[in-house]
């Protein structure tokens, strides 16, 4: 059974239709690139997924439970994790402390816990830290976790958003143009990374991208959209021959 | 191995000189006639030398220190300033002073000083922390202080220990803020900025014109004869440790909170509040817990001014103060504990050093905030905290490389 499953997703705003019939059906542990031109809808359609918007029609289910109509931070818990195409990381907080707020949802002790520092506050925090600088490990990112984060280059600041969103312990992870303003070789070790992440998290990615290189590499299907419609979905060999998609996006 | 040598002896060298000055300590005040005092401070000394012995030594986990740190810190406070205030009153006390003593006058500054820092750490707490601005934080200051007074008043003369009265009335006082913060907070949290600050501003007046226009509070005639620290039989001496110990629990609440799992979520809203409910913060339900917080300890420092003046009256909780206290935060730094602290104190002492200029205070700020905005736009500490821990640690490096660079000077937080 697919593990997110987007049946007619249509979304309006006043008369535009940014989406428009959206289908998706994502498998588990599987690596699905999103793609078209500017303003094609490609960012709504992770808004609509995420709860930052509400779909006009159409429904989302997550592992077979419906979340549309959910606040963000809810869809979180439930299994959806994503990034931003514009970084947004908590800059004046340490690299550490922007993993372990997104491990807010693992831990559970209370205000009187936290503020009389009862045991448990001590434990849950120990076990925190341990994790989360395990998880910056997988990054290459521990050596950086007292670092404030707006301070790190910008390829770090990428997978530090990634890292993040795998900190809310995600079973589908959304990325928005992870890649965008990358070098060359920053972007071939991202796509290292991103495969990587899918293999040891085994988690199922939906990816935005612009570079064609990365999207056509590691990407075991591609859906293009257009003003809101899918026009085209396969395998990344038949989606660089398709017609549509070459006068819609790719060129001649 | 030389270095961890070294570093054992020069925790001889302190607990030594420690040893030497506690006991010259207790020596002198084994020759007051007030046994309670001695064995008082005695005691103080004892624990204080115990916590030394614990912070200093090897196995103790780093957390730990810096807890004992500042205990030791707060300590040190009361075992100097107190003695000062005291002694005013009762010389015979502290014979070994020689006369040297605060006048009630600056003992009273010394109780404003505390309860100015309830108030802006209070409000750094939504400003700096939480990142909302409030330009109303005199209405929470207000509903605390006619509370705490109301209910002190009637808990007084169900004959209560003055302790309980002063401590449950400042808790009502805190909780009933708490409660319109959440009130006003729900609403009021969906704006962002300017509006924010515009609807908090229109808060405080409310609560000013409500307060003005009731009976019960005296109207704007005032609200006096209640039970306050004087009427209840509370010198001023012993009343200012009271309002330092509150100022101590307050400002420990803010930080360990601050440092706890709820404070980060409320630290990410400030910086970034789409990224923060990606990850999954609940961002209505931090954004009025921390701004009931800021609330609840603004009310009880309301609730302390209350005690303190014996009369009240709504024009004190006009826009004015809600500027003074926002001028404290702004100065310090916002986000900075520390930075709050140490503008309040600044800015109570130094309008009444320059008494004789009062009219010029406000045009002063003014000057001083643009000099500073040009200056230093992050305010004097940014969000930088000061760590007791820290310091000694640098203090205890820099001794051991056997350079003499300026020591900075120990605070109490």
């Amino acid at each position: 059974m697919a593990i997110l499953e987007v049946k007619d997703l249509t979304v309006n705003f006043g008369g535009l239709v940014a989406v428009n019939n959206f289908k998706l059906n994502l498998e588990k542990n599987e690596l699905v690139g999103l793609i078209g031109p500017n303003g094609a809808g490609k960012t709504t359609v992770f808004n609509l997924l995420t709860g930052n918007h509400e779909p006009t029609s159409g429904e989302i289910l997550l592992d077979g439970k419906s979340i549309v109509k959910k606040k963000p931070y809810h869809i979180v818990d439930m299994g959806i994790g994503r990034t931003f195409q514009n970084i947004r990381l908590f800059g004046n907080l340490t690299v550490l402390d922007n993993i372990k707020i997104a491990h807010n949802g693992s831990m559970d002790y209370t205000f009187l816990d936290g503020i009389l520092r009862l045991p448990k506050y001590w434990k849950e925090e120990s076990e925190a830290n341990k994790e989360c600088l395990a998880l910056l490990s997988v990054f290459d990112l521990d050596g950086y976790a007292y670092t404030l984060a707006s301070n790190l280059p910008y390829g770090q600041q990428r997978k530090l958003e990634i890292a993040r969103a795998l900190a809310t312990k995600p079973k589908v992870l959304l990325l928005d143009e992870p890649a965008a303003g990358m070098n060359p070789q920053e972007t071939s070790e991202l796509m290292e990374t991103i495969q990587s992440v899918k293999s040891t998290f085994d988690i199922a990615i939906l990816l935005i991208e612009h570079d064609m290189n990365l999207v056509m590499g590691i990407c075991e299907r591609i859906i293009c959209i257009d003003y809101g419609k899918i026009i085209a979905e396969g395998l990344p060999d038949e989606i660089k021959k398709n017609p549509e998609v070459i006068k819609a996006y790719l060129g001649e | 191995m030389k270095k961890s040598n070294q570093l054992v002896g020069l925790g001889f060298v302190i607990a030594f000189i420690a040893f030497v000055g506690i006991s010259g300590l207790l020596f002198i005040l084994a020759l007051a006639k007030e046994p309670s005092v001695t064995y008082a401070y005695a005691g103080i000394v004892s624990c204080m030398l115990l916590m030394l012995v614990f912070s200093l030594a090897k196995k103790t986990s780093k957390t730990l220190k810096s807890y004992l740190n500042n205990a030791i810190a707060i300590l040190i406070i009361i075992v100097i300033v107190y003695p000062l205030i005291a002694h005013n009153k009762s010389p015979e006390l502290f014979p070994f002073l020689g006369g040297v003593s605060f006048k009630g006058y600056t003992t009273g500054i010394f109780i404003l000083i505390c309860i100015n820092i309830v108030m802006a750490t209070s409000l750094n707490f939504s400003t700096g922390f939480l990142g909302q601005l409030v330009l109303g934080h005199a209405g929470f200051m207000a509903i605390g202080a006619y509370t705490a007074a109301l209910i002190a008043n009637i808990l007084f003369a169900a004959g209560l220990p003055i302790f309980f009265v002063i401590v449950l009335s400042l808790l009502a006082g805190g909780v009933l803020a708490a409660l319109s913060g959440i009130i006003i907070g729900i609403p009021a949290l969906r704006l962002r900025g300017d509006y924010l600050a515009i609807m908090t501003l229109a808060f405080a007046e409310i609560v000013r014109i409500i307060i003005n226009n009731l009976n019960f509070t005296g109207g704007a005639q005032g609200l006096t004869g209640y039970a306050s620290a004087q009427i209840m039989g509370l010198s001023k001496e012993t009343f200012s440790l009271y309002v330092f110990f509150t100022m101590v629990i307050c400002v420990a609440f803010l930080v360990l909170l601050a440092r706890s799992r709820h404070g980060r979520a409320i630290i990410s809203l400030r910086e970034n509040e789409i990224a923060a409910e990606s990850v999954g913060i609940n961002s209505t339900k931090y954004k009025v817990t921390g701004f009931a917080i800021s609330a609840l300890v603004g009310g009880i420092g309301g609730g302390l001014f209350a005690f303190h003046m014996g009369f009240l009256q709504p024009s004190m909780f006009g826009f004015m103060k809600s500027v003074d206290i926002l001028v404290m935060v702004v100065l310090g730094g916002m986000g900075s504990m520390t930075g709050s602290i140490v503008a309040a104190g600044v800015f109570t002492w130094l309008p009444e050093l320059l008494r004789d200029f009062d009219e010029y205070r406000m045009v002063a700020y003014a000057v001083l905030l643009i000099v500073m905005m040009i200056v230093r736009p992050q305010g004097l500490l940014g969000v930088k905290e000061m760590s007791l821990s820290k310091m000694v640690r640098k203090i205890r490096a820099k001794l051991l490389k056997q350079s003499d660079g300026n020591l900075m000077e120990g605070g109490d937080e």
